[in-house]
This record gives structure tokens, C-alpha cells and sequence, in this order.
């Protein structure tokens, strides 16, 4: 086996099981997206391995570039709220999802073993040589565009979907600037004679409390 | 030339898609929770482009890897809309705090 490529390839898959532990298990959820951003370089390195030069550089620029992003975005927005208090349950269902990643992990490390022993006299698991062609833009685009092509034009409905959904959820309830005068004002009229309804009351402090994180959110969507 | 065998991709990605679900099985943070969906969906992924490989004639793995990737990425920007919708009715992002509908 070839010494560079295997060690490329322990590089990456470290990066891979460093950051997903990470992303996992760190209580501060900035620091649970570095992990993530570091499992995903890991696996674009990984599909160069593979001969899949496209998906890298998707890979790199949706995952590091947009996900990984948007998901500091969120956690930068929520402020110190993003961070979970001190977990109250008990500690018995831990231990159970500890025991699982183990046994689970040691299964794959037995396949793993057994994978380096067969590799060694050439077992049949071996990858033979790719076409150049394997994985290029041009080979990934032309098969994108003839076979994958009603695919292709339903994710970008898809995406469309998504992008239209995702605002109009996490806007939440505007309220008119016009109406918001108009009790004002008639707040404002029957103050000397009675306190405003608690609805009137409800409804501006959502103003208040709601506005300065939609400003941000259209800021970081636009 | 021997290059790195089929089996250790698919067990990187059978650590990784294990680690994912049971960050999402026991964190209580759902922020963690999408970030452990965005995990299991690369694990998945790299399953995917690594049989590719073995099938170097044509790049099916690769396209559904690449709709896989579109389809994450919708689901993270529609999954984080959802955090912080509720998190401004809640005040809060713990998975628990979400029963406004059990009684």
C-alpha cells in the first residue's frame, strides 16, 4: 500500500473522528461547530482519496462555506442562551449510549483489522484504477445534466422551497407599523382614566423583544 | 498500485454515522441535535462516494451523494428557522423545554 496515500488518508480519517467527537460532545455549541468544520475538511479530504474532486470542493464550499456558517450565525444570535445548562438527568442513560458508541466502534475496528489483513495479499476489496474521468467536473456535470437532470431541476424547487420556508418561519409575526400607532395612539388617549389592556401591553413588548433579532437574522440571510 | 481498501472508508464512516446518533439520541441541545443530523448525512455520504469507487464506469454514488448534500443543506437552513422560532417562544434551545403540545 502505498505509504503517502495511507497516510493522507489517517490524517483525514482523524480529523473525521476528532471533530465528530467534538461536535458531539463539547458543551459550548461554537465549539461543537468547529468540530463539525473540522469532520467535514476531513471528509473532503477523504473524497479526493476517492477520486471524487467535485464533491470536495461541494463539500468545502456548502458544508464550510454555508452550513457550518449559518449554524454560527444561529448560535452567535441566541447569545449565552445557545449554551445547555448542566444536564439534570441521570446518569444511567449515558452510560448506555457510552456502552453502545463502544461496542459499535469495536465491531468497526474488527472489520478494520480484518480489512488491513486482506488488503496485504490483495484481497478482492482493493480499489482498481480509476478512469481519469472518474469524478471530474466534466464527467459529475455531463451525468448530472442528461440522467440526473429532472433530479437536478426538482432540488432546485427544492432549495427554492427551503429558502421560502426558512423565512417565512423564522421571521415570526410581524406586526403593522401603522396599526402599531394607531394603539398608541389610543392607548395613549385612555391612559388618564384606565391602565392599557394587557393585550396592548403584550403586543409591544413583542415589539420590543422581537425586533432587534429579526433585524439581525435579515441582515445574516441577506 | 494498492490504494486504500473499500473497508477502511466504510468503517470511518461507520464511527461517524455512530458518534451522530448518539449525539442525537443523548444531547438535550438542539442545535447539537442538527449538527449530529449534518454528521450521520456525511457519514452517509462518504459511504456512498466510496462504493462509487468500486463501480469506477459510471458516477451514481456521486450524484446522490451530491442531492444528499443539497438536501442537508435545506434541512439545516429549515431546521435552524425552526430553533429560532422556538427559541423565541421558549427563551430556550433544550429539546425538553419543546412540550407545548403534551397536555
Amino acid at each position: 500500500m502505498n505509504a503517502l496515500e495511507l497516510g493522507f488518508f489517517g490524517i483525514c480519517a482523524l480529523f473525521v473522528i476528532v471533530g465528530g467527537i467534538a461536535t458531539v460532545g463539547a458543551r459550548n455549541p461554537i465549539r461543537g461547530a468547529m468540530g463539525l468544520l473540522a469532520s467535514i475538511i476531513g471528509i473532503a479530504g477523504m473524497y479526493l482519496g476517492l477520486a471524487a474532486e467535485f464533491l470536495a470542493a461541494v463539500q468545502i464550499i456548502v458544508y464550510a462555506g454555508a452550513v457550518v456558517v449559518l449554524f454560527l450565525f444561529v448560535i452567535m444570535l441566541l447569545g449565552p442562551s445557545a449554551t445547555s445548562p448542566r444536564d439534570a438527568r441521570s446518569a444511567i442513560p449515558r452510560y448506555a449510549g457510552a456502552a453502545i458508541f463502544l461496542a459499535s466502534a469495536g465491531a468497526a475496528l474488527v472489520m478494520f483489522i480484518q480489512a488491513g489483513g486482506r488488503a496485504v495479499h490483495g484481497g478482492p476489496t482493493a480499489f482498481a484504477e480509476a478512469p481519469p474521468t472518474l469524478g471530474t467536473i466534466e464527467a459529475v456535470g455531463r451525468e448530472l445534466f442528461t440522467r440526473g437532470i429532472v433530479p437536478f431541476e426538482l432540488s432546485g424547487a427544492l432549495l427554492l422551497i427551503a429558502v421560502v420556508g426558512a423565512v417565512a418561519v423564522a421571521r415570526g409575526k410581524q406586526i403593522d407599523p401603522t396599526m402599531l400607532a394607531k394603539s398608541e395612539a389610543v392607548a395613549e388617549k385612555g391612559s388618564a382614566h384606565h391602565a392599557p389592556s394587557p393585550r396592548e401591553a403584550a403586543s409591544r413588548d413583542a415589539v420590543g423583544s422581537g425586533k432587534a433579532p429579526d433585524k439581525e437574522l435579515k441582515e445574516a440571510t441577506s | 498500485m494498492i490504494h486504500v481498501p473499500l473497508e477502511y472508508f466504510l468503517a470511518v464512516a461507520a464511527i461517524l454515522f455512530v458518534i451522530g446518533s448518539v449525539g442525537f439520541l443523548l444531547r438535550r441541545n438542539l442545535l447539537v441535535l442538527l449538527m449530529s443530523i449534518e454528521l450521520m448525512l456525511n457519514a452517509v455520504n462518504l459511504t456512498l462516494v466510496a462504493y462509487n469507487r468500486m463501480q469506477p464506469q459510471n458516477h451514481a454514488g456521486q450524484i446522490f451523494a451530491f442531492f444528499v448534500i443539497a438536501v442537508a443543506a435545506a434541512e439545516a437552513a429549515v431546521g435552524l428557522a425552526i430553533v429560532l422560532a422556538f427559541f423565541r417562544v421558549r427563551k430556550t434551545v433544550r429539546s425538553d423545554d419543546a412540550d407545548l403540545l403534551r397536555n
